[in-house]
């Protein structure tokens, strides 16, 4: 009995969701392009990092600077909230989909059924691994490779004319991630260049400010002489900067520090001389996005993969800069 | 010498020292004065182990009347939080006074979050994995409502001198831990304390009978455990002088408990070792850093973590040895 009864229920659910479905795409249509204004729905990764949170604020605020309605949605860290919130954008038939993935695999279903429904897809900041890139218009984000290339780079403009042997350890961000792999191989790339360069020392810090603080201390402890520290991240550099003092030593002076980010804090010790290169890996997003989300909605062709607006900062540009960063 | 070599303690203690040479080796300073301080990798060892030390032994008591808090870690990030929270906001961060008057504010706030704990598990009576869970969950989520998402960063002196401080040429991190376990194996080993906590632990309902305060107890340990884990959450953030809501404390709950496991103490209550769960904690922090002097590559960090625990595991458990060394002792006898 009971059980005839749930599944009474249950089908009886499926019946209901049916005719939503039906129900929303013949009122989706007849809606779209009443006004003229742009829906975008557009779902975060969550709220992890000061990062992060500046990249919802860009968005929010681009949103309604450039007359976007803005359909926003967190996944706080999980995939299955982020696929739900794209189900419910299609439903909603919004006019354009933005997302950044939680994860790299596993969109292939979903992004299917945005197309059938005809919702173009930007992904934002991550990429996903399909095979078939007609899913998703463009890809907006940073090049996690060319920002460990730009640090290789200045590395060796620092070095030039130089012969004497240059140590230099490195600190990851979290193993297996697309940032930490790819400013690994960037910045090893770049450094070829240079045979007296030499990575003596690499390790995960995890992006955190406190593993980068224990590792660092372990790397002074274990590593005669360093010269150079490359971490993926400002956090964990500035973590490597208390251990750097703490054993003594002149951070930016005797242990030359290269990061990648350019959030506030760090931007902070670069201007105090403590760090002596940061490459900039914008949270920014928001007017590109609002950009793109309009050409694609008139219907004009986009590039598949656009770089962020980024640049780099030496103790000098810091100083200036600055006074205008707001996270 | 045959009774030492039994001592669940032992084995422990063998990888912890031959942990501690292998960096002896690796390392330019073991130990040496600097600064008029002691400095060196076992310096940094004893100061990195300090708050995993004071989890564990909280972890330790709460797991002796066999409940777990899995909330150590949440209470670690709020109490830094709190603090620095408050200290960004004194009109002079380098003032002795207001800054001793936050960590007072933050280890109550730690301890009132141990009181709820407690007051599950004892009074509504939930299951301590489930009661502690939610406070692991929400209790991060609290962190970073404080925080607002953000890092917080606090530029006073005293503060960080918590975790960096050196007083008597040690570590004051380290010298906080140590009074902390002085205090427990003073409270639970000259009174009666520890007696009461091993029978809860062995049978509430026995205990209760026998006229014990099972509840009392129950939710004294878990006020005890948030206490501790919000002096360790002090001493993470004064570590980075900043509050990171998103990472202070995560997953330590695991190594508490795997410090309480390999120092000796059951899972399923009862007896309980104080000096295991110190070796356990300190082993842990050694191996952690030995990964790194060793230059052992990211990827294989937690495969080699991984093998050094189950070596001790296997060394621990009396059925295994009995099977490897029994049988290497009837040969020997068989060829003498």
């Amino acid at each position: 009995m009971r059980r005839s009864l749930s599944v009474a229920v249950f089908s009886g659910l499926l019946a209901v969701s049916a005719l939503a479905g039906c129900g929303g795409s013949d009122s989706g249509s007849g809606d779209k392009g009443d006004d003229g204004t742009i829906t975008l729905g557009f779902s975060q990764v969550g709220a992890e990092s000061g990062w992060r949170t500046a990249n919802t604020k860009s968005i929010q605020e681009s949103a309604a600077a450039a007359g976007i309605k803005l359909q926003f949605s967190d996944a706080q860290g999980k995939q299955e909230n982020q696929i739900t919130a794209l189900r419910s954008f299609i439903t909603q038939k919004v006019d354009v989909i933005a997302f950044s993935p939680v994860v790299t695999s596993g969109w292939d279903a979903v992004l299917k059924e945005a197309k059938d429904a005809g919702i173009p897809v930007i992904l934002t900041d991550r990429a996903v691994d399909s095979q078939d890139d007609s899913l998703y218009e463009s890809f907006l984000g940073s090049d996690f490779k060319v920002e460990g290339q730009k640090a290789g780079e200045w590395l060796l403009k620092e070095y030039e004319g130089k012969s004497e042997p240059v140590n230099i350890v490195e600190l990851q961000g979290t193993t297996g991630s697309a940032p930490a792999i790819d400013r690994q191989t960037g910045f090893g790339d770049a450094i070829k260049a240079n045979p007296n360069f030499k990575i003596v020392k690499t390790q995960t810090g995890d992006f955190k400010r406190a593993d980068g603080k224990t590792v660092m201390e372990t790397f002074l402890q274990s590593t005669p002489d360093i010269d150079v520290l490359y971490a993926h991240n400002d956090d964990m550099g500035l973590g490597a900067i208390e251990a750097i003092e703490a054993a003594g030593k002149k951070p930016g002076t005797d242990i030359k520090i290269i990061t990648v980010d350019a959030v506030k804090d760090g931007m902070t010790a670069l201007a105090d001389g403590k760090i002596n290169f940061i490459v900039e890996c914008s949270p920014l997003l928001g007017p590109q996005l609002m950009d793109i989300a309009k050409k694609v909605n008139a219907g004009e062709k986009v590039e598949k993969r656009i770089l962020t607006e980024e640049t780099t900062f030496t103790q000098e540009q810091a100083k200036t800069e600055l006074p205008n960063r707001k996270y | 010498m045959n009774s030492i070599v039994k001592n669940r303690l032992f084995w422990p203690a063998v990888i912890l020292v031959v942990l501690l040479v292998v960096n002896a080796f690796t390392s330019n300073q073991f130990i040496t004065v600097q600064n008029g301080h002691l400095f060196g990798s076992l310096i940094d060892i004893l100061r990195g182990s300090s708050a995993l030390i004071l989890v564990a032994l909280g972890m330790t008591l709460v797991i002796a009347t066999g409940g777990i808090d899995l909330s150590v870690g949440a209470v670690m990030a709020i109490s830094g939080a709190v603090a620095c929270l408050l200290i960004q906001d004194l009109p002079n961060q380098n003032a002795i006074g207001p800054v001793l008057g936050v960590v007072a504010v933050a280890i109550g706030v730690s301890l009132v979050m141990g009181l709820w704990n407690g007051s599950l598990v004892a009074i509504i009576g939930v299951q301590p994995i489930i009661a502690t869970l939610i406070l692991m969950v929400a209790g991060r989520g609290i962190a970073q409502l404080i925080t607002d998402g953000q890092i917080i960063n606090v530029q006073s002196g005293p503060y960080a001198t918590i975790a960096t401080g050196f007083f008597l040429g040690l570590p004051v991190a380290f010298l906080i831990a140590a009074a902390a376990v002085a205090l427990i194996l003073l409270l639970t080993r000259r009174t009666a304390l520890g007696l009461l906590l091993e029978s809860v632990g062995g049978s509430p309902t026995a205990s209760r009978l026998a006229g014990i305060g099972a509840r009392r107890i129950t939710i004294m340990v878990y006020v005890v455990a948030g206490g501790f884990a919000g002096l360790a959450g002090l001493i993470y953030s004064a570590n980075i002088k900043s509050a990171d809501s998103i990472s202070a404390g995560n997953l330590i709950e695991l190594d508490a408990i795997l410090a309480v496991v390999i120092g000796g103490t059951a899972l399923i209550g009862g007896r309980f070792s104080i000096a295991g769960t110190v070796i356990g904690a300190i082993l842990i922090q050694t191996l952690s850093v030995t990964v790194v002097a060793i230059g052992i590559p990211p990827e294989a960090n937690l495969l080699f973590k991984a093998v050094v625990v189950v070596a001790l595991c296997l060394s621990q458990s009396p059925d295994f040895r009995a099977k490897v060394f029994g049988r290497f002792k009837t040969r020997q006898a068989v060829a003498a």
